[in-house]
C-alpha cells in the first residue's frame, strides 16, 4: 500500500482507515458548498444578473444559508407512503455517489482504496443511485414521483451501455482497470493524455477522432447519469413537478441534492482520470509533486463540473424517447466504432 | 400497428392500465390556474379534459353595474399581460356607437402602445414556451427587456400592469417628452435580444426536435374551432384583423402577416406557432417605427374629444387583433350610463378549446409544450 500516504504516516491500523474514509467525506461537504455557490454564480453570469449578493461578501455564504434552511425545515412524511423505502431512498442514493470516492485518486500518494478493478467498481456503484431514485419514486405514492422514477430507470439502461463501452476502450488502451495505473501511463505532459491516445509516437494522432468520440460519449452519458440538463428527464420540473423527489422535504431532500452534486464530481473526476491524465501535471515533471497533483486533479475536475453547470443553463431538455434515440441509435454505434479504433491503436502501440 | 396486432394474437389482448393524472391547478407549467385532467397510457396522453373557472371573476355581470369608463379597469384584468391592447376594442366600440372621432395623434399613440404591448406579450409567450422545454435562460433575457417596455408604460400611466390609460375619446394624459427616444431605444434592445434568443433557443437543435411535429393543428381544424391570432396563423392561415379589417390607422403601415410555413416539421405544429410569435415581434418593431414617423409633434390635447357623458344607445360588436388573438366585445347600450350587457369574446378561451384535439397521442412532456405554444392567460379564459 505504498500509494497511500495516510497508511505510511499512521501505520496499518483502524484509525488510519477512519481518517482515509473521513477525508473524502469532508471533501464532499466542502465541495458541495462550493458547487452550489458555483451553480448560483454561473447561472447568474449566464443570465445577466448578479445572483446572491446579500449573504456575506458577494453572497459567498449563501450555500451555508441554504443548507441551514433545509436543516430547519419540517421533515414531512406523507400519509400513504411506504415508510421504510421512503426513508431509506435518499441515503441509498447518497451511498451510491459517495462509495465511488473510494477509488478516486486525488494524488499519486492518496487513493482511499487502491483496487485493481477501480474503473469497474465506480461504474458498478454509481448505478446504485438509480435504485435510490426508483425507491423514492415508487414509495412516494405520487404519480409524478412514479413517472420520474420509471423515467430514471429507463434512462439508466440507455446511457450505461455506451458509457461502458468507452470505459472498456480505456481499459484496452491502458491494459488495466486500476485508477493509478491508468493515470501513471499518461505521464509526461498533456501530450500523453489519453485524449491524445496516451503515450506513443506521432501517428497516435491518427486515432484522435476515436478518442474524441469516446470522450464525448462518456461526457454526454455522464450528463444523463447525473440527471443534468439536457437529460434532467427524471426531475423535469416543467412536466412532472420535481420528479422522484416531489414528496421529499427538509433533510431528506437535501440528501438527494447532495448526492446529485457528489455525483457530478464523480463523473467529472472520471473524465479527468480516463482522458485528461488525472492528477498528472500538464507540463510533464514540472510541478508534479504529490501536493500539486491534488491541485491539478481538482482544477481539471472542477472544470468539468463547471461545464456541466454551464450546459444546464444553456440547453433545453430532451424528451425521454429522444434520449433513447440518442443513446441507442447514435451513441452506441459510434461507441462500437471508437472502441474498435482504440483497440487497433492499443495493438499497434509499441 | 401491425406489430401490435401480432402481439395481441400471440398473447391475447393487451390491457394497459390507464392512469388519470391531475395536472394543475397548482402545476408549474399550466400558466396559471388551469387544471388538466389527463389520462395516461404510460407516458402517452390518451385524453385531456381542461377544467377552467378557477379565476372566474364575473366580468360580464360586473360590467353591467359600472358606468362605461369604470368598465375599462376590469378589461385590464382580463388578459393582464396585454392590458393596453385589451382596452382598444372596447374603447373603439363605444366611440363608434357615440360617433366620436379621435385625432390622428391619439390614434398613432394607441397603435404604438398596442404594438409595444404585443411585443411584451409575445416575449412572455416565447420565454415561457422555452421554459416549458427546460431552457431557463431565454426567459430571463426576455423579462429583462420587458422591463423597459413596462417602464415606458409606467411613465405614461403610473401603473406597470393594469394601465387604464386608453380612455373613451382619448387618452389618460399626453406623452412625456422623451417618449420617442425611449421607444426607439427599446426597439433596438428588443432586436438585439431577439437575435440572441434565436441563437440560444429557437435555432437550437434540441429545441427544434422538441417542438416540431407535436400538437399539429391543421388549418381547417383551426378555423372550425374559431382559433385566432398566432395559433391560427401558425397553421398557415394569413388572417390578421390589422390587415383584413383595419382599425386605428393600421392601413397606413407596411407590415407582413407572419404565417407558419412548416419549414422544420409539419405545418401547424408547436414550432410554427412559436416562430410566428417570434417574427411578429420584428413586424411590431417595424410598425412602431413607422408610427413614430407619422406621430404629430403638435402639442394638441389628447383629451379634447373625450365626452362629458357616456351613454350610448344601440349595440355593436367591436374587435381587435390582440397578441393572443381576436378580442371582441359585444356591447348593448340602452341610453343609460351603464351598459345593458357586455359579452366578451376571448381569444385564449377559444384557442384553449382546441387543446384536447391537438394533444391526443402525444407524450406528457409534449402536452406541456403544446399548452405553452397555445399561449393562454387564465385571466382571459375565465374572465
Amino acid at each position: 500500500m505504498e500509494s497511500n500516504i495516510i497508511l505510511q504516516l499512521f501505520g496499518d491500523n483502524i484509525w488510519s482507515y477512519l481518517i482515509i474514509v473521513a477525508i473524502p467525506l469532508v471533501f464532499v461537504i466542502i465541495y458541495a458548498l462550493v458547487a452550489i455557490l458555483g451553480e448560483l454564480k454561473v447561472a447568474s453570469w449566464v443570465q445577466d444578473r448578479l445572483g446572491p449578493m446579500r449573504t456575506g461578501w458577494k453572497g459567498v455564504i449563501q450555500p451555508i444559508a441554504e443548507v441551514v434552511k433545509l436543516l430547519q425545515k419540517e421533515d414531512i412524511t406523507p400519509k400513504n407512503v411506504n415508510k421504510p423505502l421512503f426513508n431509506t431512498a435518499p441515503f441509498v442514493m447518497f451511498v451510491g455517489s459517495f462509495a465511488a470516492f473510494a477509488v478516486i485518486p486525488f494524488s499519486s500518494k492518496f487513493i482511499p482504496a487502491d483496487l485493481n478493478v477501480g474503473l469497474f467498481y465506480v461504474f458498478a456503484v454509481s448505478s446504485f443511485a438509480v435504485i435510490g431514485i426508483l425507491m423514492g419514486g415508487w414509495s412516494s405514492n405520487n404519480k409524478y414521483s412514479m413517472l420520474g422514477g420509471i423515467r430514471s430507470a429507463a434512462q439508466m439502461i440507455s446511457y450505461e451501455i455506451p458509457m461502458a463501452l468507452s470505459i472498456l476502450a480505456i481499459a484496452a488502451l491502458s491494459q488495466s482497470l486500476n485508477m493509478n495505473t491508468i493515470i501513471e501511463l499518461q505521464n509526461g505532459g498533456f501530450w500523453n493524455w489519453n485524449i491524445f491516445g496516451g503515450s506513443g509516437p506521432w501517428y497516435k494522432l491518427l486515432f484522435l477522432p476515436f478518442t474524441l468520440i469516446l470522450f464525448l460519449i462518456y461526457f454526454i452519458g455522464s450528463l444523463a447519469e447525473t440527471n443534468r440538463t439536457p437529460f434532467d428527464i427524471p426531475e423535469g420540473e416543467s412536466e412532472i413537478v420535481a420528479g422522484y423527489h416531489t414528496e421529499y422535504s427538509g433533510m431528506k431532500f437535501a440528501m438527494f441534492f447532495f448526492a446529485e452534486y457528489a455525483n457530478m464530481f464523480v463523473v467529472s473526476a472520471l473524465v479527468t482520470i480516463m482522458f485528461f491524465g488525472g492528477w498528472q501535471s500538464p507540463f510533464g515533471d514540472f510541478l508534479n509533486d504529490p501536493i500539486m497533483q491534488i491541485v491539478w486533479f481538482l482544477l481539471k475536475s472542477m472544470f468539468f463540473v463547471f461545464v456541466q453547470i454551464w450546459l444546464r443553463w444553456t440547453l433545453p431538455r430532451v424528451r425521454v424517447d429522444q434520449l433513447m434515440y440518442i443513446t441507442w441509435k447514435v451513441m452506441l454505434p459510434f461507441a462500437f466504432i471508437a472502441f474498435l479504433g482504440i483497440a487497433t491503436w492499443a495493438m499497434l502501440k509499441p | 400497428m401491425a406489430e401490435r396486432k401480432d402481439i395481441e394474437i400471440d398473447f391475447g389482448r393487451i390491457e394497459a392500465q390507464r392512469t388519470r393524472l391531475n395536472l394543475g391547478p397548482q402545476h408549474p407549467s399550466t400558466h396559471g390556474v388551469l387544471r388538466l385532467e389527463v389520462e395516461l397510457d404510460g407516458e402517452i396522453v390518451t385524453e385531456v379534459v381542461p377544467h377552467i373557472g378557477y379565476l372566474h371573476r364575473c366580468f360580464e355581470k360586473y360590467a353591467e353595474n359600472k358606468t362605461y369608463p369604470q368598465v375599462i379597469p376590469y378589461i385590464d384584468r382580463l388578459d393582464y399581460i396585454t392590458s393596453m391592447s385589451n382596452e382598444i376594442p372596447y374603447v373603439l366600440g363605444i366611440e363608434k356607437m357615440m360617433g366620436i372621432k379621435v385625432s390622428e395623434k391619439v390614434e398613432a399613440i394607441r397603435t404604438i402602445l398596442a404594438e409595444l404591448n404585443r411585443i411584451a406579450s409575445h416575449q412572455i409567450a416565447v420565454a415561457t414556451f422555452g421554459m416549458d422545454a427546460g431552457a431557463f435562460t431565454p426567459f430571463l433575457f426576455f423579462f429583462r427587456d420587458r422591463e423597459s417596455i413596462l417602464d415606458i408604460f409606467e411613465k405614461l400611466s403610473g401603473a406597470r400592469l393594469l394601465y387604464n390609460y386608453i380612455r373613451i375619446g382619448g387618452l389618460m394624459n399626453d406623452l412625456y417628452p422623451s417618449f420617442k427616444n425611449d421607444v426607439l431605444d427599446v426597439i433596438n434592445v428588443i432586436r438585439k435580444t431577439n437575435a440572441e434568443v434565436m441563437d440560444l433557443l429557437i435555432d437550437n437543435k434540441i429545441f427544434i426536435e422538441r417542438t416540431i411535429n407535436i400538437g399539429v393543428l391543421p388549418a381547417d381544424v383551426a378555423i372550425s374551432f374559431g382559433c385566432s391570432g398566432p395559433v391560427l396563423r401558425g397553421s398557415g392561415v394569413p388572417f390578421d384583423l390589422r390587415r383584413d379589417e383595419p382599425y386605428l390607422n393600421y392601413d397606413k403601415f407596411d407590415f407582413e402577416v407572419c404565417v407558419g410555413k412548416g419549414e422544420m416539421g409539419t405545418l401547424g405544429d408547436s414550432y410554427d406557432r412559436n416562430i410566428v410569435r417570434y417574427h411578429e415581434m420584428e413586424e411590431s418593431c417595424r410598425i412602431i417605427e413607422q408610427a413614430l414617423k407619422i406621430l404629430p409633434d403638435a402639442s394638441e390635447d389628447v383629451r379634447s374629444a373625450m365626452p362629458k357623458k357616456v351613454a350610448p344607445k344601440g349595440e355593436i360588436y367591436a374587435k381587435a387583433e390582440n397578441p393572443k388573438g381576436e378580442l371582441g366585445f359585444y356591447i348593448v347600450g340602452d341610453g343609460k350610463n351603464k351598459p345593458a350587457r357586455i359579452k366578451s369574446r376571448s381569444a385564449c378561451f377559444v384557442n384553449l378549446s382546441a387543446l384536447p384535439a391537438i394533444s391526443q397521442g402525444s407524450m406528457i412532456a409534449d402536452l406541456i409544450l403544446i399548452l405553452g405554444s397555445v399561449d393562454i392567460v387564465l385571466g382571459e379564459v375565465d374572465r
